[in-house]
C-alpha cells in the first residue's frame, strides 16, 4: 500500500457525523454530499501527513546562518560582561551580536508586537530566558556550541513572582491588552449578596500554561535590496509586517513575510516575540540570511503564556436560584513592562443575568515575560471558576446544576441589554443533557461505585466572546478554467485551506475540489490573525463577497445569467479576458479594524456550550479519569462538520489537560520554570482520552456576526471542559477541587 | 553538547576497557542523548555496545535469562516473560513511549538518572545551571529539598539530594530477586538488583550503583518460582501513558486457598532505589489474602517514610499502590 492510499485509507474514520448536526428539536441533520455543511475532507491533510507542506523552520536558502539565542539563566539582574572570544574563536561562528551591537530599534506597538521591552536593547534581565545574545554559526550545531563558550556574568537580584508581587490596578491608557472595562458594576452586590437564601463564596486557581505547540517558533530574516523578506512560523502575517515596520523604521510594503503553513500556535505565534526582530537584526547586521529556530525550552520563555488566574467567585441566590448576586474579581500576572489583563470575568459578564454586580480585574507584575492570549484566553481559565462555583451552587440550594443553569437563562447579553445576534444555548442544554442521560443522574455525590472506582457527572456551561477582524479577499477564474482564491490568512492546522474554497465553491455554484487556495503572505489580501476563532468568520465572509463579485463578473460576461462550467473557459477566450478576478471585503461597524463581542453594533456576539462528562475517581490510587464527554454548541452555521469536530476535541483534550495534568510550576525563589520540556510538563496523551467525545452543534444560521451565518469555533472548545470535570468528580466524590491541576492529594482518601 | 569519539565495540571487552578510560556505553542511547543535550555528561568518547551478542531471552531450568540488549518491548511482549515473570514484562510495557521501547534496552533502562526537575534542567555549562543542584554542580546544595516537588524520595534520602530512580523495570527486578550479570575490566561478577542501586543513604553524592567504572551489564538471572509466576506491577501516575511513576509496586505473589504463601514486595520512585518492603513481607507470609490485612501491613511499612513537607499524602499513596498490586497479583483484581 502507498503512503497516499494508506492516509486515504485513515479517513475512513466513523466519527458519527449523522449526529454532528442537529436541529433545535434535536433531530439529526442530513449532510449534504458536497459544498458547505458537507464533510469535505482537508485539501493540504495528505501534504501534511506525508510531510509534503512546508514549513518555515524548512526554509533555508543558500548562505544561511544559524542564530542561537543565548538566553539568561536568573529572572532578574543586570548583565556585567559578556565574553565572546571562546564563541568566536569556535570552528563556524561568524559573529557574535551582543546588547553592544543592537541598533536603535523604534518602539514596539503591542499588539502587533507581544511586549514593549525589547531583549539586548540594554543590559537588564528582567525575565528568565530573555535573550542577551545571538550566535550565527554556519550549521546549527555550530551554533550551539558556539552559544555554550559565550561568557555571560549577570548581577543577580532576587526576582519578583506571582505570589510574591501586590496586586495592582491595571493601566488602561494606551494599553492594547484593554478588551473591556475592568470593573463592570450594578445594583448593589453586598446587599444583593446579604440577602440571599444560598451562597457560595470561594477561590478557584488556574495555573500558568504553555502553548506546546507541535512546531516551536522558527524565522527567517532575508535581505533582498532594502527590503526584507521573513519565512515565519505566525499566526499573523500582516502582524509581523506591522510591528517590524514600527521597530525597523520601514515602511509596511517593505516588509514581505510569507507562512504558507504554522504548525499550531494556540496564541503563542499571535503577535510577534524578539527573536523575530532580532533575526532580522542579525540578517542586515551579517548582510547573509539569519534564521532562528526556537529551542523547546525557550518556547517556554520566549513566546509568551497564558498567565495563572486566581478568581475569587461569590454568588448569591434567592430559593428559586436566581442569582440576585454575583461578584468575580480576578488577578493575574503580568510582566513588569506590560500590562498584559487576562480577563477571567468575560464569561461572567454575559452568560447569567444579575440585578446586582461587582467584577474586578487585577494584575500582579513579576519579573516574568509578557504573557499572551492562549486557547481559550479569558473564559478558558475564568469560566472554571464561575461554573464551578455555579455548581457549588445549585449543591448549596439542593437544585439540579442543569435546573439552575436554565432558572438564569439570559434572554439577551446581561452585560448591555442588546439582544444576541443569535443564541441556541438552551437547545445546546437539551440536546446534551438527553446525549449523557443527565435526567437519570442522582443529585446525591459518592452514589455511584463501580470496584474501587466511584462514578459522577458533571457539566458546565462554555461561552467565548466572538472576535472580528476586518479583512480582504480575492477569487480569481483563470483562463483554463481554474478558480483560485488567495487571501493573506494563515493555516495553522484548523482546516482554512479546505473551508475557504468550500465557502467559493458555494457562491460559484461549482465544486470545490480542485480550488486552489493561496495563503500565507503579505501581497496577498489583507486579513487579521488567525486567532481568537476569528478567521473563518472574518475571511469566510470576505471570500464569500470576492466570489460573489466574480461571480456578478462572469454573469456580465455571459450576458446576464452564469453559464454552467464548462463553459467559463471559453466564455473567457471570447472576451479576451486571461483572468477574472473578483474581490470581496468584510467590514467592520465604523470601519473599525478589530470588533469584540459585537461591542461597535446593535447585536452582542458570543458563543456557546454545554459540556457534560462522565468522571471515574479512584480515591485509594488519587486518580481521576475521564469516561465520556458529550458537548453541544451553539455556534453559528457549520461549514465542514468533520474539520469543526476536530476543533471541538481538540479543544476537550485541551481542556482535560488544563484540569487534569498542565501546569507550568515555577520556583519563586528563581523565577524559573520547573520543567522546560515535554518530558517535564504533561499534556494529555490518547490513553487518556476516551474514545466516547460526543460533539453536536445545533443547526444554526447568524444574519449579523459574518455574511454566511458563522461565528468562531476554536476557541470554544476548551471553555466549560475543566468545569465540568471538577463537578463531575464532586458528584463522584463529594470533594472541590478548587486549584488546577487536580492532583493526587486532593482526591485521596 | 560536545564534540565526541564515536566506536563499535567488538567485545564485552573492547566495551569495558573503553568505560574504563572514561567512555559513555551506549546501547538504545534514549536516556544517554537526554544527557548530552541538557548538559548533564559531556563524554568525550561514546561505544555502542548494540552489536553484542546481549539480546537473548531464555529460560536455563529454573532462572529466566534476559539479556541486557533485549528491548523494552522485546521484554514485555515476550511470552517467556510474560509466562514466568509478569511483572517485568508489565513494567517494561509501562515505560517509556512505544517509539522508546523499541530503542530502549533492559541494560541502560536501570541506569537512567532521576527525572528530578532540578537535576534535569538545560544548561549548556555549570555556570548557567540557575539553581543548586549537588548532582549537577557538586557542593553546591539540593533546591529540591524545601520544594512541594512532588517526585521526590520519601525513603534513604539525605540533606544533599532527594532523587528517586524512575525506572519501571527495576522495580520488578527487584521484586523477582533477579540478579545482574556484569562484566568489567577484571572480570565478570553478579550484583543483586536488590542492591544493584544505592540510596543518597548508602552512596552519598557520588555512587547511584554498585557498577564499578567500566562495567557491562550482560543480562539478568530470574529465578522463576510460584510468586514469580503470579506477579504484578502497578503503576501510579497522572498520565495514562508515557510518564513516570509517582508511586509504582511490584509484587511476586505466591497463594493459596486465601492465603499467602510469601509475598516479594518492592516499591518504585519512593527512593534512589528501588525499595523491598522486608517488614510487609515478613508479616503477609501466613497471612489472608484480603484486602483488610494486607493494606495493615502496607501502612506498617510505610510509618520509616519520611516525606518532604507538604508531600505527607505520598507515603500513603505507596502503601495503597502496594496493597492494591498484592490484591492484582492474588488475581481479587
Amino acid at each position: 500500500m502507498t503512503v497516499e492510499a494508506k492516509v486515504r485509507d485513515v479517513h475512513h474514520v466513523d466519527v458519527g457525523v449523522n449526529r454532528l448536526i442537529v436541529t433545535p428539536d434535536g433531530a439529526a441533520v442530513d449532510l449534504p454530499a458536497t459544498g458547505i455543511g458537507s464533510t469535505e475532507r482537508r485539501h493540504d491533510g495528505d501534504d501534511k501527513v506525508t510531510g509534503a507542506a512546508k514549513y518555515a523552520g524548512e526554509e533555508l536558502p543558500s548562505g544561511t546562518l544559524h542564530g542561537v539565542m543565548v538566553t539568561s539563566p536568573v529572572a532578574r539582574g543586570s548583565i556585567a560582561s559578556i565574553d565572546t572570544a571562546a564563541a568566536l574563536a569556535a570552528p563556524g561562528v561568524v559573529r557574535v551580536i551582543t546588547p553592544d551591537d543592537m541598533p536603535d530599534l523604534g518602539a514596539a506597538s503591542v499588539p502587533p508586537a507581544a511586549q514593549s521591552y525589547m531583549p539586548m536593547a540594554d543590559l537588564t534581565v528582567r525575565y528568565e530566558g530573555q535573550p542577551v545574545a545571538i550566535v550565527l554559526a554556519e550549521t546549527l550545531e555550530q551554533a550551539e556550541a558556539g552559544a555554550a563558550l559565550v561568557d555571560v556574568r549577570i548581577d543577580a537580584r532576587d526576582p519578583v513572582v506571582f505570589e510574591t508581587a501586590e496586586t495592582v490596578v491595571p493601566e488602561t491608557e494606551g494599553n492594547g491588552y484593554v478588551l473591556g472595562a475592568l470593573d463592570p458594576a450594578r445594583g448593589d452586590f453586598e446587599a444583593g449578596f446579604a440577602g440571599a437564601a444560598a451562597t457560595v463564596d470561594q477561590v478557584y486557581v488556574a495555573p500558568t500554561r504553555h502553548h506546546n505547540m507541535m512546531e516551536p517558533s522558527a524565522t527567517l530574516a532575508e535581505w533582498r535590496g532594502g527590503e526584507l523578506h521573513m519565512h515565519d512560523s505566525t499566526q499573523w502575517t500582516y502582524g509581523v509586517r506591522y510591528a517590524l515596520s514600527g521597530m525597523l523604521g520601514m515602511e509596511p510594503g517593505q516588509i514581505h513575510v510569507r507562512c504558507p503553513f504554522t504548525g499550531g500556535g494556540f496564541g503563542a505565534k499571535g503577535y510577534v516575540w524578539p527573536h523575530q526582530v532580532l533575526a532580522a537584526v542579525a540578517a542586515r547586521d551579517v548582510r547573509r540570511p539569519v534564521k532562528i529556530a526556537l529551542t523547546r525550552a525557550q518556547c517556554y520563555t520566549d513566546t509568551g503564556y497564558q498567565p495563572v488566574v486566581r478568581s475569587r467567585v461569590a454568588l448569591g441566590a434567592d430559593a428559586d436560584g436566581k442569582l440576585v448576586a454575583v461578584a468575580h474579581d480576578t488577578e493575574s500576572v503580568s510582566s513588569q513592562f506590560d500590562d498584559y489583563i487576562e480577563f477571567g470575568n468575560a464569561g461572567t459578564r454575559s452568560l447569567y443575568p444579575t440585578p446586582n454586580l461587582a467584577l474586578t480585574t487585577r494584575i500582579r507584575k513579576a519579573d516574568v515575560g509578557t504573557p499572551t492570549a492562549m486557547r481559550a484566553p479569558h473564559e478558558g481559565p475564568g469560566m472554571f471558576a464561575l461554573e464551578s462555583a455555579m455548581d457549588e451552587l445549585s449543591y448549596e440550594l439542593g437544585m439540579d446544576p442543569l435546573e439552575l443553569r436554565l432558572a438564569n437563562y439570559a434572554e439577551v447579553d446581561p452585560a448591555n441589554e442588546k439582544p444576541f445576534s443569535s443564541n441556541r444555548l438552551r437547545e445546546a442544554y437539551a440536546e446534551g443533557a438527553r446525549r449523557i442521560g443527565w435526567a437519570d443522574r442522582p443529585m446525591e455525590v459518592r452514589a455511584r461505585r463501580e470496584g474501587s472506582r466511584l462514578i459522577g457527572t458533571g457539566m458546565a456551561s462554555a461561552i467565548m466572546s466572538t472576535f472580528r477582524f476586518a479583512a480582504a479577499a480575492r477569487v480569481c477564474l483563470t483562463a483554463d478554467g481554474a478558480v483560485r482564491v488567495e487571501a493573506g490568512t494563515q493555516e495553522i492546522g484548523t482546516g482554512t485551506r479546505t473551508i475557504f474554497p468550500q465557502i467559493a465553491a458555494e457562491r460559484l455554484g461549482i465544486d470545490a475540489e480542485g480550488i486552489e487556495m493561496v495563503l500565507g503572505r503579505t501581497g496577498l489580501p489583507e486579513t487579521g490573525g488567525t486567532f481568537g476563532s476569528s478567521s473563518t468568520i472574518s475571511v469566510g465572509s470576505a471570500v464569500a463577497g470576492a466570489a460573489d463579485t466574480l461571480r456578478n463578473r462572469i454573469a456580465g460576461l455571459a450576458g446576464g445569467t452564469v453559464p454552467p462550467r464548462d463553459q467559463w473557459p471559453d466564455l473567457l477566450r471570447r472576451n479576451g479576458v486571461s483572468e477574472l478576478v473578483g474581490e470581496g471585503g468584510f467590514q467592520l461597524p465604523g470601519d473599525a479594524p478589530f470588533d469584540a463581542h459585537g461591542c461597535a453594533g446593535d447585536h452582542s456576539m458570543h458563543t456557546w456550550g454545554a459540556v457534560f462528562v462522565e468522571m471515574e475517581v479512584d480515591e485509594a490510587l488519587g486518580l481521576a479519569r475521564m469516561r465520556r464527554c458529550v458537548a453541544c454548541y451553539s455556534a453559528g452555521r457549520i461549514l465542514n462538520p468533520v474539520t469543526a469536530r476536530s476543533q471541538m476535541i481538540g479543544g476537550i483534550i485541551w481542556g482535560y489537560g488544563r484540569v487534569m495534568l498542565e501546569e507550568s510550576a515555577m520556583d519563586p525563589r528563581y523565577g524559573r520554570y520547573l520543567s522546560q520540556n515535554l518530558s517535564g510538563v504533561h499534556l494529555p496523551v490518547n490513553a487518556d482520552i476516551p474514545q466516547d467525545i460526543d460533539v453536536a452543534f445545533i443547526e444554526e444560521h447568524d444574519p449579523y456576526a459574518s455574511a454566511i451565518g458563522v461565528r468562531g469555533i476554536g476557541e470554544l472548545g476548551e471553555v466549560g471542559v475543566a468545569a465540568a470535570i471538577a463537578n463531575g468528580i464532586h458528584h463522584a466524590t463529594g470533594r472541590r477541587a478548587r486549584e488546577l491541576p487536580i492532583k493526587f492529594e486532593a482526591l485521596m482518601s | 553538547m560536545d564534540n565526541f569519539t564515536y566506536d563499535r565495540a567488538g567485545s564485552v571487552e573492547d566495551a569495558a576497557r573503553a568505560g574504563a578510560g572514561g567512555a559513555a556505553i551506549a546501547a538504545g542511547t534514549t536516556e544517554l542523548i537526554n544527557w548530552m543535550r541538557l548538559g548533564i555528561a559531556a563524554p568525550e568518547a561514546v561505544v555502542d555496545i548494540s552489536g553484542l551478542d546481549l539480546r537473548g531471552i531464555a529460560r536455563d531450568g529454573d532462572v529466566l535469562l534476559v539479556g541486557a540488549l533485549a528491548t523494552l518491548n522485546e521484554v514485555g511482549t515476550s511470552d517467556l516473560v510474560r509466562a514466568d515473570a509478569p511483572v517485568l514484562a508489565q513494567a517494561a510495557l509501562k515505560a517509556a513511549s512505544a517509539q522508546l521501547r523499541n530503542r530502549a534496552t533492559l541494560g541502560g533502562n536501570v541506569l537512567q538518572r532521576t527525572r528530578c526537575p532540578y537535576f534535569r534542567v538545560e544548561a549548556a555549562n555549570e555556570a548557567r545551571v540557575p539553581w543548586p543542584c549537588n548532582k549537577r554542580v557538586a557542593g553546591t546544595g539540593c533546591a529540591a529539598l524545601d520544594q512541594p516537588f512532588s517526585r521526590a524520595a520519601i525513603l534513604g534520602w539525605t540533606q544533599d539530594c532527594v532523587a528517586t530512580q524512575p525506572s519501571d523495570p527495576v522495580v520488578a527486578l527487584a521484586a523477582l530477586d533477579a540478579v545482574a550479570e556484569v562484566q568489567g575490566p577484571d572480570g565478570a561478577r553478579e550484583i543483586a538488583m536488590t542492591e544493584f542501586h544505592l540510596s543518597q543513604e548508602e552512596g552519598g553524592l557520588d555512587e547511584e550503583t554498585r557498577l564499578a567504572p567500566g562495567e557491562v551489564i550482560l543480562g539478568y538471572r530470574i529465578p522463576v518460582d510460584a510468586a514469580s509466576r503470579g506477579s504484578a506491577y502497578l503503576k501510579v501516575r497522572e498520565r495514562e501513558s508515557y510518564e513516570y511513576a509517582m508511586v509504582s509496586a511490584a509484587v511476586c505473589l505466591d497463594h493459596a486457598d486465601g492465603a499467602i504463601r510469601s509475598a516479594r514486595v518492592a516499591l518504585g520512585s519512593v527512593a534512589q532505589k528501588p525499595w523491598r518492603l522486608s517488614r510487609a513481607e515478613a508479616a503477609l507470609e501466613g497471612a489472608a489474602l484480603d484486602e483488610a490485612t494486607v493494606q495493615a501491613a502496607m501502612d506498617a511499612a510505610m510509618e520509616e517514610a519520611r516525606p518532604l513537607p507538604g508531600q505527607e499524602w505520598k507515603p500513603r499513596l505507596a502503601a495503597n499502590a502496594a496493597a492494591r498490586a498484592v490484591m492484582m497479583a492474588g488475581g481479587a483484581i
